[in-house]
């Protein structure tokens, strides 16, 4: 899943639930320096006004992906975050090698590229003074797959929203199932879904807010059981990669296919919300909703 | 033997590992002819070769690879989903559509009877010939048999009926209409509705486990697969392709993805592996559906036992403790 991606189609199409779309850093142009181009118009622009507008484009509003820690700290009140379930860390239990490569060392240099121990980060936090129990995906890590960590943390920060009556936001961000794990992250789909019946059966108002991209299992689970859904704008949202569908269909995909104005255009998505309404959208919807 | 059910030499389908099973097979069914040609008595060599050619399938099946497993479980004269029910289920009667756009074929929903117990099914179904195969898209659904599942799980909630669940699909469509149709939304519902449905669920993998659409109708109380069927969270190709950059290395994902009946039992995400005839399914269809048959009558009456609460509260707990982490001490934590 985060490995390149092979020119040559699979026969054996039907995969889903593990993403195989566009990679996640490829979309990121010149992250180091002082100027980067914008995917979307082209424009060179300073990456600190870039920074300041929270990652948008500010020439045509092309949202770029942002990392699970800038995303709290888009989202959150300023340091609101409590974070919970940090110590809970990946295994191997399937002693995963592919290539003369392991999955334990991936899992290693992942961890020591990014400072955190997986792909979620759970925690409390407060949205413009209203509590939450806030879940963000990071797509730096792994292509925010999920496996069993991922399920994991986001049960325990469901089942704490469920005895807190707090109201919960998960920011998704996922290449899908993370297939080092096998069957194990296949099962979190599960796992995470009973948690949220649960949550639903006590009163809780789940908010799920979809980013680029949210795909596979993320999807065929959590991400689209949200009680409102919202979407950034532009955000590939899908459930099998687009390669896997051409190559399935033998044509071309339509225009827009699987972006999120596609997806409320056919009924999937509540609201496609710019980055910087997100946080006065769901202050008001848990205004109306949970107050 | 072989001959009699369809696999012997003539009309056979092959697997690479068999070669030697149907040589063995040949020299059988040629000894035999000349017996009955010439009249002369090879009954000694006959059985002997019998005995072997048991003892061969016997320990060819005991040790097959991950690979070689995934192979018998697309074996096409493998019996699917339908043909379980036409020996199983005792008047079935099949209900169409999900009352929202049309009647997905790859999944057949219905009533019927499990040796004394009335049911309702939810049973994934590959197609036998061309045309049935083209009928119900190779088993490949659409969100429309997702959505008719749920629809005929709530029936069977509603007037207390347990649901069996036969699961055997390489996954769910990947086509624009199913992505349009929102088939991630069909799942996903389906996952939060079984994981609370105040009724028994039973779930068997027959034969593909194939990702999230083996999962979307693969939540319930007890999760058991056939010896020979394999889950997984892709298939060996697509990982191949993925992590090897190429689907020829299918044999080695396989091995490395864990996705036999026997490494699921161990990681927890079976919960009984339900024994195969000798030599596979596919080498008797019947022996295999008895076999199915007792484990679901056996976990039937197992489960009815249990009241509506208590079903959820160890149904939940099943589910929350899949996967596995590890718990760091919180310094080391605190880092991150």
């Amino acid at each position: 899943m985060a490995e390149p991606q092979p020119t040559n189609g699979t026969k054996n199409p039907y995969d889903p639930t593990v993403f195989e779309g566009p990679q996640i850093r490829k979309k990121r142009d010149v992250p180091d320096g002082l100027w980067m181009r914008c995917p979307g118009c082209e424009s060179m622009l300073y990456r600190k006004t870039v920074a300041e507008n929270l990652e948008v484009c500010p020439e045509c509003e092309h949202h770029f992906r942002v990392g699970g820690r800038l995303r709290v700290q888009q989202l959150a009140d300023p340091d609101s975050f409590e974070e919970r379930f940090a110590e809970i860390a990946p295994a191997d239990p399937l002693e995963f090698k592919w290539s003369g490569k392991r999955y334990a060392d991936r899992l290693k240099a992942e961890q020591d590229k990014s400072g955190n121990t997986e792909a979620i980060l759970t925690g409390i936090a407060y949205i413009k003074g209203r509590r939450v129990a806030l879940a963000v995906m990071d797509g730096d890590f792994l292509m925010g797959s999920m496996g069993s960590v991922l399920g994991e943390k986001l049960s325990l920060l469901i089942e704490e929203a469920t005895r807190s009556s707090l109201p919960l936001v998960v920011v998704c961000m996922s290449g899908g199932a993370r297939m080092h794990e096998g069957a194990l992250s296949l099962m979190q789909m599960g796992k995470t879904s009973a948690a949220l019946a649960r949550f639903d059966d006590g009163g809780g108002l789940y908010i799920a807010v979809l980013t680029d991209p949210t795909t596979g299992g993320t999807t065929a689970s959590f991400a689209m059981l949200g009680d409102v859904i919202l979407s950034e704008p532009g955000a590939l949202i899908g459930f099998a990669g687009q390669r896997v569908i051409a190559n399935t269909i033998k044509s071309e995909l339509p225009e827009g296919f699987q972006r999120a104005e596609f997806l409320m255009d056919k009924g999937f998505v509540d609201r496609i919300v710019p980055r910087k309404e997100l946080r006065s959208e769901i202050a008001q919807l848990i205004d109306y909703l949970k107050p | 033997m072989a001959k009699d059910n369809g696999n012997g030499p003539a009309g056979g389908y092959q697997l690479p590992f068999e070669k030697p099973i149907f040589r063995l097979e040949r020299q059988i069914a040629e000894l035999e002819g000349s017996q009955a040609e010439s009249g002369r008595d090879f009954s000694s060599e006959i059985r002997k070769l019998r005995a072997q050619y048991v003892s061969l399938l016997k320990k060819t099946y005991q040790s097959l690879t991950p690979w070689e497993t995934v192979l018998v479980a697309r074996h096409p004269k493998r019996p699917l989903g339908c043909e379980y029910i036409d020996r199983i289920v005792k008047s079935f009667v099949e209900l169409h559509g999900d009352r929202r756009f049309a009647d997905d074929r790859a999944i057949r929903c219905g009533l019927g009877r499990i040796g004394t117990e009335k049911v309702a099914l939810i049973v994934q179904h590959k197609g036998r010939d061309t045309k049935e195969k083209i009928a119900c898209n190779f088993g490949c659904a659409h969100p429309e048999g997702y959505r008719k599942a749920l629809r005929v799980m709530k029936l069977a909630e509603k007037f207390h009926l347990p649901v069996v669940t036969l699961i055997d699909t390489q996954g769910a469509y990947p086509g624009v209409g199913s992505e349009e149709r929102g088939v991630a939304e069909a799942i996903a519902r389906n996952l939060l509705e079984m994981s609370r449905l105040r009724t028994p669920i039973l779930c068997v993998i027959i034969g593909e486990g194939g990702s999230g659409g083996a999962l979307g109708v693969g939540v319930g109380d007890r999760i058991a697969i056939l010896e020979f069927a394999y889950y997984s969270v892709i298939s060996p190709e697509g990982c191949a392709s993925i992590l090897w950059r190429t689907g020829e290395k299918a044999s080695e994902a396989a091995e490395a993805l864990k996705l036999t009946a026997r490494h699921l039992k161990e990681l927890d995400v079976v919960d009984e592996i339900v024994p195969e005839p000798l030599g596979g399914a596919h080498r008797s269809p019947a022996e295999a559906a008895t076999n199915l048959e007792r484990f679901l009558v056996r976990t039937l009456r197992d489960l009815k036992r249990l009241g509506p609460d208590e079903l959820l509260r160890r149904r939940y707990d099943r589910w929350r403790r899949m996967g596995k982490v590890i718990h760091l001490e919180l310094q080391t934590a605190a880092k991150s």
